[in-house]
C-alpha cells in the first residue's frame, strides 16, 4: 500500500500536450476514478503511473518515491487492461502464476498464492484451461487474480468492464468495489463511463483535454461542478446551461420540476417552458422542450419521477421552477464556476 | 410462378458458370505449369527417354533401383539436407531478432527495411552472381579486406567455393542471404499482430527481457514462425540456381544437392528419365516436411 502522485506531469506526443501538467495526489488505500472522455489523457496518465509511457515533463511518486524514470517492473504496481491482456497460450493457471515466476518465487509457494487468488474471485475451476476457453466475465477475474496475486503497492485498471454486457457490469462493479475494500489497496481507475465513475470512486478526477477539471467525491463534483464542462459531462441526461445576463446558469434536470410538484414555496425561480416531447423510461419521465420568453429560447430537459404522476402534454405550455440553491452560476467566459460561498475545490 | 422459378434456376446456373471462368485462369496454371510436368516427370521416370530419344520404352522402376544403387545420390541427398536444415535454422534466428529490431522505431528505419528487403527482390541468379565474384579465388573482396585488415595472415587465402568444407559454408551463407527478407517480413508480421496490451502486461507483470522473450513472445510467434520456416525449406530444398551459379554441386559433389543432381543427369547428361526420377524423390520428403510443420504449427496455435 502506498500513495501514488503525479507532480505537474505532461506528455506530448508530436507536439501535443496529451497529458497537460496535471497534479494528482491518490491517497494510501483510496479508490480514485479518472474520469473524461476519450481523448482526455486519462489512460496516458494511468499509462505514465505504470510505467509504460514516459513523462514529458513532471514526477510520478509512488510511496514518497520517485519513480518517473524506473520501467514498469520496479514499481510493484499490477494493471488490468481494457482487453484484460491475458496470454493467450498459457493456462489460467500459467497466467495468474507469470508475475510470481518472474520474481522468481519456489513454485510450491507460488501454486499456493495462485490457488488463494483463484479461490478469492471464484475461479478454481478454471485453472487448467485457456483463455479463449472463457466467458468475458471469468476473463476479467481471471485479469483480476493476475494482478493481486502478486501483492502490489497499488492497482491499475483501464476500463476493466467496459468489455462486459450490461447486467454483467452492475454486478462486477459491485464485486469490484468489496475487492477493493478488503484488499484497501491504493487503486486507479480509468473510466469514460460516470456511473462507474460515481458507483466506484472515493474521489473523482474529472479530465478533458489533458487537463485535470475537477476533484473530488461523486457527489462533490456532481452537486457542485467546477466548470461547465464538468456539468455537462456529469449526470445523464447533462446539466441544463442557459446564457442570461452574461452569466450561464445551470440546473440538472431532477431538479427543473413543474411548479405543483414543490407547492407554495418561495424562493424558486419560475420558467415558462413549453414542452416539444416527452419521453416515457419507466422510472422517470423525460421532458423535452424550450424556455419561453423573458428567458432566451434555449432547449432544456426536465427528469421526472414516476411519483410525479402530473398530466404532461406536448405542445403544452407550463410553469417550471428550480429553487434557488439548485441554481449554478458560471463565467460565459472562462466556464468556471462563480462562488457563491460553497466552493470546496 | 413456374416461370420465376425458372428465371432463378437459370440465374443460379449462370453464377455458378461465372465462378468457374473465374476460377479457371488459377486452374490452368497450376494444371499446365505444376501439374503436367508433374505427371510427365513420373512418366519419365518408368521410361528409358533420353534427350535425343524419339520411342519410350517402359522400363518399370528399374531408373529408382539405379539411383538407389548410386553413392552420387546418397551424397546429394545428405548434402541438400545439411543445406536446406543448416540455413533454415540461421534463417529462422537471424529473421527473428531483425523483427524484433525493426519493430521498434528509430531514425532511418525506412531504410534498414528497404537495404533487407533487396535481396528478396533482386533475380536470385544475379543475387547469385555478384557472390560468385565477391568469394572469387583470386579477387575475393572478402580475402583482400582480410588482409588488408590484418585478419588473414600472409599464408591464409581461403578459396570459398574450391575448399570442400568452405564450399558448403559459402552456398548455405548466400542461401541464408537471399531467403532472410522473407522471413524477416512473415516474422515481423506475426509480431505485428500481437496486442501490445500483451506486452504491456509483460512488463508490468515484471518479466525481464528473457522471460519475457520464451514465455510470451517466441511462444505466440511460434505458429507465423513454423510457416516462415516451411517456405524456406520448400525454397531452399527445390532450388538449385545459388548451387548452380556458385560451384555446380563441385567441388568433388561436396555441394551437389538433389535438385541439381537432377538438372545434371537429366538436362545436361541427357538422361531424361534418371533425371526425372531423381527429382520425384523431393516430393515425398517435402510432403512429409509441410505436413509435419503445418501440424505443428496448428497445435501451437493461439487464440
Amino acid at each position: 500500500m502506498a500513495t501514488v502522485e503525479a507532480r505537474s506531469i505532461t506528455k506530448s506526443f508530436d507536439g501535443i500536450n496529451a497529458v497537460d501538467g496535471i497534479n494528482l495526489l491518490v491517497k494510501e488505500g483510496e479508490f480514485l476514478v479518472l474520469l473524461g472522455p476519450s481523448g482526455s489523457g486519462k489512460s496516458t496518465l494511468l499509462r505514465m503511473i505504470a510505467g509504460l509511457e514516459i513523462p514529458t515533463a513532471g514526477d510520478i511518486l509512488i510511496g514518497d518515491k520517485i519513480v518517473t524514470l524506473l520501467p514498469p517492473k520496479a514499481r510493484n504496481i499490477a494493471m488490468v487492461f481494457q482487453s484484460y491482456a491475458l496470454y493467450p497460450h498459457l493456462s489460467v493457471f500459467k497466467n495468474i502464476a507469470f508475475p510470481l515466476e518472474n520474481m522468481g518465487l519456489a513454485k510450491e509457494a507460488t501454486r499456493k498464492k495462485v490457488e488463494q487468488a483463484a479461490l478469492m474471485f471464484g475461479i478454481q475451476r478454471l485453472l487448467q484451461r485457456k483463455p479463449r476457453q472463457l466467458s468475458g466475465g471469468e476473463r476479467q477475474r481471471v485479469a483480476l487474480a493476475r494482478a493481486v496475486v502478486r501483492e502490489p503497492v497499488a492497482f491499475l485498471l483501464d476500463e476493466p468492464l467496459s468489455n462486459l454486457d450490461a447486467q454483467l457490469r452492475t454486478s462486477a462493479r459491485d464485486e469490484l468495489q468489496q475487492f477493493q475494500r478488503r484488499l484497501a489497496t491504493t487503486t486507479v481507475y480509468v473510466t469514460h463511463d460516470q456511473i462507474e465513475a460515481m458507483g466506484l470512486g472515493d474521489r473523482i478526477a474529472v479530465l478533458n483535454h489533458g487537463k485535470l477539471h475537477q476533484l473530488g467525491m461523486p457527489l462533490e463534483v456532481y452537486d457542485d461542478p467546477a466548470d461547465t464542462f464538468v456539468a455537462t459531462f456529469i449526470g445523464s441526461p447533462p446539466m441544463n446551461l442557459i446564457e442570461q445576463d452574461r452569466t450561464i446558469i445551470g440546473f440538472r434536470p431532477e431538479h427543473f420540476l413543474p411548479r405543483e410538484v414543490y407547492g407554495a414555496s418561495s424562493g424558486a425561480t419560475v420558467f415558462p417552458f413549453r414542452v416539444t416531447r416527452v419521453e416515457h423510461l419507466g422510472s422517470d419521465r423525460l421532458v423535452y422542450g424550450v424556455l419561453e420568453s423573458p428567458l432566451p429560447s434555449a432547449k432544456v430537459i426536465s427528469r421526472l419521477p414516476s411519483t410525479v404522476a402530473l398530466p404532461i402534454e406536448k405542445g403544452r405550455r407550463y410553469e417550471f421552477v428550480v429553487r434557488a440553491h439548485d441554481l449554478k452560476h458560471f463565467d460565459p467566459k472562462s466556464s468556471l464556476k462563480i462562488s457563491g460561498g460553497q466552493n470546496k475545490l | 410462378m413456374r416461370q420465376g422459378a425458372v428465371l432463378q434456376s437459370d440465374k443460379q446456373e449462370q453464377e455458378a458458370w461465372l465462378g468457374r471462368l473465374m476460377l479457371a485462369p488459377a486452374v490452368i496454371y497450376i494444371a499446365a505449369l505444376v501439374g503436367f510436368p508433374f505427371l510427365l516427370a513420373i512418366y519419365y521416370s518408368l521410361s528409358d527417354a533420353t534427350v535425343g530419344s524419339q520411342t519410350l520404352h517402359f522400363v518399370g522402376l528399374r531408373n529408382f533401383q539405379r539411383i538407389l544403387e548410386n553413392s552420387t545420390f546418397w551424397t546429394s541427398l545428405r548434402n541438400a539436407l545439411v543445406f536446406t536444415f543448416v540455413s533454415q535454422l540461421l534463417v529462422v534466428i537471424l529473421g527473428k531478432i531483425l523483427a524484433m529490431a525493426l519493430y521498434k522505431d528509430f531514425r532511418g528505419k525506412w531504410l534498414v527495411r528497404f537495404l533487407i528487403l533487396l535481396p528478396w527482390v533482386a533475380p536470385i541468379s544475379l543475387g547469385s552472381i555478384g557472390w560468385l565474384w565477391i568469394f572469387d579465388p583470386i579477387y575475393s573482396i572478402i580475402n583482400w579486406t582480410g588482409r588488408a585488415i590484418g585478419l588473414f595472415g600472409p599464408t591464409t587465402w581461403p578459396i570459398w567455393l574450391g575448399q570442400p568444407n568452405l564450399a558448403m559454408a559459402s552456398v548455405i551463407m548466400v542461401d541464408v542471404w537471399r531467403l532472410l527478407p522473407l522471413a524477416t517480413v512473415i516474422i515481423l508480421a506475426g509480431l505485428c499482430s500481437i496486442p501490445q496490451d500483451i506486452h504491456d502486461a509483460a512488463e508490468v507483470d515484471g518479466a525481464s527481457f528473457w522471460r519475457h522473450l520464451t514465455y510470451i513472445n517466441i511462444p505466440l510467434l511460434m505458429p507465423i514462425m513454423l510457416v516462415a520456416l516451411l517456405f524456406g525449406v520448400v525454397f531452399t530444398f527445390t532450388d538449385m540456381i545459388v548451387i548452380f551459379v556458385l560451384t555446380r554441386g563441385g567441388p568433388y559433389d561436396t555441394t551437389q544437392v538433389i535438385a541439381s543432381l537432377a538438372y545434371f543427369t537429366g538436362i545436361q547428361g541427357g538422361d531424361l528419365a534418371e533425371g526425372a526420377a531423381i527429382s520425384l524423390f523431393l516430393f515425398p520428403l517435402l510432403v512429409a516436411a509441410a505436413v509435419f510443420l503445418l501440424t505443428l504449427a496448428k497445435r501451437t496455435e493461439v487464440t
